[in-house]
């Protein structure tokens, strides 16, 4: 029998190398693993199905993390957004949650995600302009007004400031008659890959990590449908990582949480089944679904082997999609909705519990109301026409997928051994490991690009020249003028002496060993702002600066 | 600071046997990616260039850019405020008597603030999907927009 197969195989090549249409020389990935023009089983040998594989629901969770997955309940679809105030992105989320969404995703400006008010001279001219502006608890019971927070769930997409939108949101649930333990979402929190990454780290990393662990500590003991934290690969391709550094430096951040609520004496147990994650679909489809299957299978035996853990959920790896936006063009900009539209399958077949497409015109500005309509429009045509969610992960067995979704976990684990080797997560981003990694990944695509190694319709083939103009939605200044209105009525409205008193009561807290949580939310009850809060933890924490490197 | 940097500003291409450029994230995001892979490409073109690093006000810029004594300033923004950051630059420029530094920039910038900023003085706005090869090239060639 095998002898047969190697002897078709053979035969087949020598066709397919002498054959009239050229093959061409080698192919790979976006990641650089080589793709063979044909898998056959013995390309599969040494796998077996009961170790690779299993059923969905069980351990390794390849297969997903539900036995029943889509057939039981879509994945959710959660579109980001925000601009503007409180008032408009409000309006926003009825109309999303009216068209059929069932979870809200809030973006928030460039001054809330780095700690500082609208009045800030820092803040000047990005009010609102890349997400909704929150300088106090009443911006955050403006903006889901009308909203019982009982009844959805919710995903803040926040990371150095993420304790003080945490303590606002359980506040706005204390204010509408909701204990905590009736709320659900998830804090993105995951300061890691801000120094990774995304770069939107305030404070230096120690104390930043303390931060995370308080949150960690309270969603454990208060809030059972809470996901404290997102462990996000999404901003570290976007940076420019390959999908195999993506998949091994979240999963490396994810250990280095662990690890640290476990030295806060948490027992893993307690917290990992509410850890999540959230990843990138990049456009190169095949090694997107592998990536994703080797994520869960990974983490299974990650959490199982190395932490201990006994709960099957701590072994599950949940996890959040968003389409790529860096492979979105500016040239030709309604074919992104194509390009969308592919990467969305592949989370879908990768098995994704919630996901979020990119609208077409997101590389130019924030979405208009018609893209963003497309966006979700076609979450809804995969979901409910393609007929891909009948069947739980349907290429299992696949030659091919199987053998890249191994490669994708050998190629983890690679990298795994040097972030070990070199003393761990934290001294990787101190030494710059990490972000010379992605800068040169980034530039290797770049190079290609420039080289027509690699193509992208409508920039370095089939151009058009400009093409038409899209309409794109403008953030006027009179946005940062209200909102600073705003801020300036609220201070002089409140308390500001318990504004005082709270302040130097989270400053003790902040300077000893405690759970800040319980101070932060006696903090924004009394209507401190952001920014004050921010300004009272650099004070003891200090702030980091990063080795400047390119 | 190289010997053959000339007292008397002039045009970029006598002041300089190779240009200088100073790349910076303006603004609070950290979206680095594009500036990085700029500034790489520009230094392996044998430009010679100064990353300023993220989060820098105006008033860094151009602090920093008469320090360096630069040719040009290349600025990358993906928050929205390039309608107010941006055009601080260039007033910032005048009032110190340096706007013979040329100001280009990129990001996510809508063509209608491209346009707008074009008017203001900024020579050039590059959006994504930029060859890196036309970055190159407007760098080497003296600064001239398209």
């Amino acid at each position: 029998m095998a002898i047969r197969r190697k002897t078709g195989y053979e035969e087949w090549a020598t066709r397919y190398r002498a054959g009239k249409r050229a093959p061409k020389e080698a192919a790979s990935t976006m990641s650089g693993v080589p793709v063979n023009p044909l898998y056959t089983p013995e390309d599969l040998a040494d796998w077996s199905y009961d170790r690779q594989l299993g059923y969905p629901g069980e351990y390794p969770f390849t297969r997903g993390v539900y036995p029943s997955m889509y057939r039981g309940q879509l994945w959710t679809i959660r579109q980001f957004a925000g601009y503007g105030t409180a008032e408009e992105t409000n309006r926003r989320y009825k109309f999303l949650l009216s068209q059929g969404q069932a979870g809200l995703s809030v973006a928030f400006d460039m001054p809330t995600l780095m700690g500082y008010d609208s009045d800030d001279p820092l803040s000047r001219g990005e009010v609102g302009h890349c997400g909704v502006a929150i300088d106090s608890l009443e911006d955050m019971e403006t903006l889901f007004s009308g909203i019982e927070l009982d009844q959805i769930t919710t995903s803040m997409t926040i990371n150095s400031p993420a304790a003080i939108l945490y303590a606002m949101y359980v506040a706005v649930g204390e204010k509408q008659g909701h204990a905590p333990r009736t709320l659900g979402g998830t804090l993105q929190n995951d300061i890691l890959k801000e120094y990774i990454a995304q770069k939107e780290y305030i404070f230096p990393p120690e104390p930043s990590m303390r931060l995370v662990v308080d949150t960690i500590v309270f969603a454990a003991k208060n809030m059972p449908r809470w996901n404290a934290v997102s462990i996000s690969g999404y901003h570290i391709r976007e940076a420019g990582s390959t999908a195999v550094q993506e998949l091994a430096f979240t999963l490396a951040d994810g250990m280095a949480y662990v690890e640290a609520s476990m030295a806060a004496g948490l027992d893993v147990d307690d917290f990992a089944p509410r850890l999540s994650f959230f990843f990138d679909s990049h456009i190169d489809f095949f090694e997107e679904i592998a990536k994703f299957r080797a994520a869960r299978r990974l983490w299974a035996r990650i959490m199982r082997d190395k932490y201990g853990a006994k709960d099957p959920k701590s072994w599950m790896l949940r996890f959040h999609t968003q389409t790529a936006g860096v492979s979105l063009t500016r040239q030709q900009v309604e074919n992104n909705v194509s390009r969308t539209a592919y990467e969305a399958m592949a989370a879908v077949l990768g098995g994704t519990n919630s996901l979020h497409t990119n609208s077409m015109d997101e590389v130019l500005a924030l979405p208009t109301e018609r893209a963003a309509q497309i966006a979700l429009r076609t979450q809804q045509v995969l979901a409910h026409e393609t007929g891909v969610t009948n069947t739980i992960d349907p290429l299992a067995g696949s030659y091919f997928l199987e053998n890249l979704t191994d490669e994708m976990e050998r190629g983890a684990q690679r990298y795994f051994d040097r972030i070990e080797e070199q003393g761990g997560v934290l001294r990787c981003i101190e030494n710059g490991f990490f972000q010379r990694e992605i800068a040169d990944a980034a530039f290797e695509f770049e190079r290609k690009l420039e080289a027509n190694e690699r193509i992208i319709v409508g920039v370095n083939a089939y151009q058009e020249g400009e093409g038409a103009e899209v309409p794109t939605l403008r953030i006027g200044p009179e946005t940062e003028q209200a909102q600073v209105h705003k801020l300036k009525a609220l201070k002089s409205r409140r308390d500001n002496t318990t504004v005082i008193n709270r302040l130097q009561d989270l400053k003790v807290m902040a300077r000893g060993s405690d759970n800040v949580m319980p101070a932060l939310l006696d903090c924004v009850r009394a209507y401190v702002t952001e920014g004050e809060i921010m300004a009272a933890f650099k004070e003891v924490f200090g702030v980091y600066r990063e080795p400047i490197l390119f | 600071m190289p010997a053959e940097v000339a007292t008397k500003p002039g045009a970029a291409a006598d002041r300089h046997k190779h240009p200088r450029v100073l790349t910076a994230k303006v603004g609070l995001d950290g979206h680095d990616r594009g500036v990085k892979v700029v500034s790489r490409a520009l230094r392996d073109a044998g430009v010679e260039v100064i990353y300023a690093g993220l989060r820098q006000t105006p008033e860094m810029v151009v602090e920093a850019a008469i320090q360096e004594d630069v040719d040009a300033i290349g600025v990358s923004l993906h928050s929205g405020a390039h309608m107010t950051l941006i055009p601080r630059i260039l007033e910032l420029l005048k009032a110190r008597d340096a706007a013979d530094i040329v100001v280009f920039g990129g990001g996510i910038i809508p063509p209608d603030d491209a346009k707008e900023l074009k008017q203001l003085g900024v020579v050039e706005i590059f959006g994504p999907g930029t060859s890196l090869q036309t970055i190159i090239d407007f760098v080497n060639k003296g600064f001239k927009a398209a």
